[in-house]
């Protein structure tokens, strides 16, 4: 009964103290403020960039910086549809099986049943979507837990995914496909499509209303769900949207390689949601936004284009990636107090 | 003599402004049991954490046989053999019936768990109360009346010199209560002092010794016999003048908006039958646990009604979901601001802009121009102080639930259903809440208001639909609205009257929600 009141704090204070604030502000020191408002992962990147073009002579040159794009663009697709899943409260952790699964069911129309290639991509993005939607289901309307839901996909699609072809690589797609990752004006076209993925996904987060709804849904669901909005139809949506990323990531792959390898991925999904956590997502649902998941995919792709240059040992590399997760978490909540939030 | 039994002298308590108990004195003799009745918020659960030790009282003493007693935790007071038997059964399911009874004591032989011993004092006892459950068994699968005696059990072992039953029957059916009751009497033979809660005055008169009535913190009045009649108590428990009149000019009659038909939802509340006119605002009163809020909900789709219509100038509406609700027009503000009407940490414009977003973007595009715009004009409108851009969490708490009422006004509703309106909140935001309320039925809306506060529900409605039990037990005129008229609906018993709805409906813990 008695559990209401400690709610009620003074009006007049409350209603003063933006006041003081505002004023405060005006006066004050703006050179401070602006700095405040940067973004935590942005001031670790130039920290990391500045750090690395001492450190290396060939980090700085066009050519470097063009491949550390290259380099994370498939990490970078899938890490847009795992921001989204991630800003829902939700967590997918299917995403590197997806994208070998749908990889290797498109290799398999194209060079096993003969199909048309366009056909074969067709489908490899149909079975994105397909894991997708049963992400979703599983996680909406048959109440199992995110992680446990797509545990289970995972384990279902990095099976399949071997099983399509015995656990054979596919090699030899056509030649006009390598062509996606070669450059266009001087740009890699698979850079083109990631920053383009970012975009769309931003817009759709930032201006259309199910797009804002996302940040509802994970914030709290009851009160969007109260709302009027259509919490598990939006959530299977989110989830069929990173299926189909995931499978978009695998177009690069193979392009890039050219060859489908039944285990590719499988390293991926750790570093999807240290993109997505370095780029201040928090993954209690509700927070992150797509530019900060991709300053957090540059993070992730500088350090480790620049241990590379620098001849760090790949072992240790991962011990750096790690360091750097907690560093950013750490730094975003302090970021967070300094705002007063 | 005066110093024999629990002595609570001059009690004093304030969650942070508010004052919820003011120097109360209140005697539990051994043997004994005292009835201890008031309206909701009146300080009877708060009294009882104090002398359970869950809070300390700011001022006042309390002692046991002239010896000091002072609990900082529930331990302290399990220790100086004071035992609260809690509205809400806290068993653990996967654990059985015995070691439920035991938990955190289990009685040890070698340094093993000597299951022989706890079987057998566990079925001893189990057989005082007149239970007949094995102690081997789970406790998952239980009926809550079955659950209710375990915990009754596992406060007897403790040997209690005092047992404080708070609502032990909201969750019970009648011939069930009238069991606890037994077990409470048997208590009482034994020589323990019971402390015995409830909204249920037939109960609370049938084994009380003595009834204490509390009133906004202070002690009204007190009885030394159990046999006072209903009336009095009533009288007790709701006696005061109302201070605030905020009722909207009568209605012209001549629009019947909503109409609700037959409603029911399995095992919380049937036969919910009435008709709300445009610029009527309609009253629903009613004691925690009446099935209230749960009404609502299906009105407003937040839960599915099993049967009956909600009908909107009409047409037969049935939502199924809050969205086929709003897009109706019947809009709800929820109960429970933090938990299901507001994201605190996003900022009162995105919060009031969230269920309009589809309708305000005219191009499509949700822009910050227009969130911002929807949430200046709401905080001229409703006079909210607190900036719109910052997050609602910055606010107090009269401004946070001015920001949830504008949430449901951003596009006018054709039915406004109010939940709790004024819940922790201050009177001068009160006042103005009132207003918002009022200006709306004068603008033409139905509006229908829950609240647990009396003088709330019928300073500010034509006409009061009075609920226990799950059943709509009468609709009152604003002349036939006294406070003793609506009192006296809402603690009738309706589980004993009506035997149909204990046998096929029990209102079950599980869905049962405060309001």
């Amino acid at each position: 009964m008695p559990k209401t009141e400690p709610q009620t704090t003074d009006t007049t204070t409350a209603a003063e103290a933006p006041k003081t604030t505002a004023s405060h502000r005006a006066s004050g020191n703006r050179a401070a403020d602006l700095f405040r408002s940067v973004p935590g992962p942005l001031i670790g990147l130039v920290v990391i960039f500045i750090a690395m073009s001492f450190l290396s002579p060939f980090f700085l040159s066009f050519r470097n910086l063009i491949n550390i794009i290259s380099q994370v663009s498939d990490i970078g697709v899938m890490a847009v549809g795992a921001a989204m899943v991630i800003i829902i409260g939700g967590i997918d952790l299917s995403v590197g099986s997806t994208l070998a699964f749908s990889m290797m069911t498109m290799a398999w129309v194209y060079k096993i049943q003969g199909l048309p290639f366009p056909v074969a991509i067709l489908i490899g993005l149909l079975i994105g979507a397909l894991v997708g939607l049963i992400n979703g289901l599983l996680s909406t309307y048959a109440r199992i837990q995110p992680f446990v839901a797509t545990l289970a996909t995972m384990s279902a699609a990095a099976g399949l995914a071997l099983f399509i072809t015995n656990g054979n690589p596919v090699t030899q797609f056509p030649d006009w496909f390598s062509s996606l990752t070669d450059t266009f004006l001087g740009l890699p076209v698979e850079g083109i499509i990631l920053v383009a993925t970012y975009l769309i996904a931003a817009f759709w987060l930032r201006f259309r209303p199910s797009g804002r709804a996302l940040y509802a849904i994970g914030g709290n669901e009851e009160v969007a769900r109260l709302s009027g909005i259509n919490v598990r139809a939006l959530k299977v949506r989110v989830y069929v949207t990173a299926g189909v990323l995931a499978s978009v990531a695998g177009l690069l792959v193979v392009s890039r390689l050219d060859s489908a390898a039944p285990t590719a991925g499988a390293a991926d999904l750790l570093n999807v949601i240290a993109v997505v956590v370095i780029g201040g997502a928090s993954l209690a649902g509700g927070s992150g936004t797509m530019f900060g998941t991709f300053i957090g995919l540059l993070i992730i792709g500088t350090l480790n284009n620049g241990m590379s240059l620098l001849n760090v040992s790949p072992n240790l590399q991962p011990v750096v990636i790690g360091i750097a997760i907690i560093v950013a978490v750490l730094l975003d909540r302090g970021g967070l107090k300094a705002r007063g939030a | 003599m005066s110093a024999a039994g629990l002595v609570c002298t001059q009690l004093t308590k304030s969650f942070g402004p508010v004052t919820v108990l003011k120097g109360i004195d209140f005697t539990v003799p051994h043997g004994k049991v005292i009835g201890l009745i008031g309206e909701n918020g009146a300080g009877k659960s708060t009294l009882s954490s104090l002398i359970t030790g869950v809070h300390r009282p700011d001022s006042g003493s309390m002692t046991i046989d002239g010896k000091p007693y002072s609990p900082t935790t529930p331990g302290d007071a399990l220790a100086a053999g004071v035992v609260l038997i809690h509205q809400e059964i806290r068993l653990l399911p996967e654990l059985t019936v015995a070691e439920n009874i035991f938990l955190g004591r289990l009685p040890r032989k070698g340094g093993r768990i000597d299951r022989q011993r706890m079987y057998d004092e566990s079925h001893a006892v189990l057989e005082l109360l007149g239970a007949h459950v094995d102690p081997n068994r789970q406790v998952k699968g239980l009926s809550m009346a079955v659950q209710q005696e375990i915990e009754i059990a596992k406060a007897i072992t403790r040997k209690p010199r005092y047992i404080i039953f708070d609502e032990p029957s909201a969750s019970l059916g009648g011939n069930e209560t009238e069991r606890v009751l037994d077990q409470i009497r048997v208590l009482r033979d034994q020589g323990a002092g019971v402390v015995y809660i409830s909204h249920r005055l037939d109960e609370v008169r049938e084994v009380a010794d003595g009834i204490v009535c509390l009133r906004d913190g202070q002690r009204v009045a007190g009885w030394d016999t159990g046999d006072v009649p209903t009336a009095d108590l009533v009288n007790a428990m709701v006696g005061r003048e109302f201070t605030y009149e905020h009722v909207a000019p009568e209605p012209a009659h001549d629009h019947r908006v909503l109409e609700v038909r037959g409603l029911g939802r399995r095992g919380v509340f049937a036969d919910i039958n009435f008709a709300v006119d445009a610029g009527e605002v309609f009253g629903i009163a009613g004691l925690v646990g009446a099935g209230r809020t749960e009404t609502v909900r299906c009105i407003a789709g937040a839960d599915r009604a099993d049967t009956g219509d909600v009908v909107v100038d009409g047409k037969k509406i049935n939502a199924h979901t809050p969205r086929a609700a709003i897009k109706a027009g019947i809009v709800m503000v929820p109960e429970d601001r933090k938990g299901q009407g507001l994201n605190l940490d996003r900022t009162a414009s995105e919060n009031v802009t969230l269920p309009w977003e589809r309708l305000l973007a005219k191009t499509g595009l949700v822009t910050r121009g227009i969130v911002r715009a929807a949430g200046e004009k709401l905080s001229g409108e409703l006079d909210i102080r607190g900036r719109m851009g910052l997050p609602v969490k910055s606010m107090s708490g009269g401004n946070q639930q001015k920001v949830l009422l504008g949430k449901w006004l951003v596009e006018k509703p054709t039915v406004f259903i109010v939940d709790e309106p004024t819940r922790g909140v201050d009177v001068g935001a009160k006042m103005a809440i009132y207003e918002i309320i009022r200006g709306l039925a004068a603008d033409g809306v139905a509006v229908v208001v829950v609240s647990s506060e009396l003088e709330e529900v019928l300073g500010l409605a034509h006409r009061v639909m009075v609920m226990s039990g799950g059943r709509q037990q009468g609709i009152l005129s604003r002349e036939e609205a006294t406070p003793q008229a609506v009192m006296a609906l809402a603690v009738a018993n309706t589980s004993t009257d009506d035997p149909a709805y204990t046998e096929d409906h029990p209102v079950s813990a599980g869905t049962r929600q405060e309001g």
